[in-house]
């Protein structure tokens, strides 16, 4: 494996963010969401159905182009450390907008355990209502591994 | 009505449940479901470039098992928070296991109560594929 990048793009700072767009929340998607995670709880079914608690995963799929923060790191190396989901009250149901905005909050490092450096960065994704009001949030954890016979 | 109490207190445990044998398809499902069409987790020969056995399950596709599972336990309307945290890699044929138990209670002025529940997705060799825990506010139990 060879360590080339390409035209990678500027990685975003801490506190960068993305351009706010816009998420619908939509009735199918839930329904196709739900059979893929083997769920026949009614809550997801119907016009009144709610999102499952990793649904929200699905909005990236509305976000155009330049609304996304910048993690930078090397795609064979990239691993998904953690994801969490918060809900400030209800959980959104079909038919509801919401307005996502990511938001690069963190980043450290750690020594790799066969030696070099593991690099860690936090993306958090706010999701509003279209009056404002924050009702739920993503925050993914995502690691850059030592690279291979590096230094030690 | 039915009597459909259930005791939640720290230490309750919710029964196990067993998803699998997994297959392709259901990777497959996953990918299109969500959005996410990396190809590590439905092309063989792009998986096997890349140092792999065989295609692997999506890391967010257990963590969607294990809301199923949990979802189920306390209530697709009371989550709050979910959290996983993605420890192994899971392989077609793997078979799952989810499991739970409720960590802290933590009663509100309303009658209503905060649980926190930690969950694990294993594998059939016992290791631990996913590491979570989730929140859920479980609205106050009807009076009489």
């Amino acid at each position: 494996m060879t360590t080339a990048t390409t035209e990678a793009p500027e990685p975003s700072a801490i506190g960068a963010v993305g351009t706010p767009f816009e998420v619908l929340v939509e009735r199918g998607k839930i329904r196709e969401f739900a059979a893929a995670m083997q769920s026949e709880n009614p809550a997801y079914q119907g016009p009144g159905a709610i999102v499952p608690p990793t649904f929200l995963t699905t909005a990236t799929s509305w976000a155009p182009p330049g609304s996304r923060v910048v993690v930078g790191f090397d795609r064979r190396r990239l691993l998904h450390g953690e994801q969490e989901y918060i809900f400030h009250g209800p959980l959104p149901r079909a038919g509801d907008v919401l307005i996502a905005q990511e938001r690069l909050i963190e980043r450290y490092a750690k020594p790799g355990k066969r030696g070099g450096e593991m690099q860690f960065a936090v993306v958090v994704t706010e999701f509003r209502s279209p009056t404002g009001d924050l009702v739920a949030e993503a925050r993914g954890t995502f690691i850059q591994t030592a690279p291979k016979g590096g230094p030690s | 009505m039915t009597e459909q109490t259930i005791a939640i207190a720290p230490g309750t445990t919710a029964p196990a449940r067993e998803f699998g044998p997994l297959t392709r398809q259901m990777f497959v499902r996953y990918s299109g479901a969500s959005g996410d069409l990396n190809p590590m987790h439905y092309d063989d020969t792009m998986a096997r470039a890349a140092g792999n056995p065989s295609v692997f399950s999506q890391g967010m596709h257990q963590s969607a098992l294990l809301a199923t599972f949990a979802t189920d336990w306390l209530g697709a309307e009371n989550v709050r928070r979910f959290h996983v945290r993605f420890r192994e890699q899971v392989w077609p044929d793997d078979v799952l296991t989810c499991s739970g138990e409720v960590e802290t209670v933590k009663m509100n002025g309303d009658g209503s109560s905060l649980v926190t529940v930690s969950l694990t997705c294993s594998r059939q060799t016992g290791a631990v594929a996913i590491s979570g825990s989730a929140d859920f506010l479980l609205p106050a139990p009807h009076a009489g």
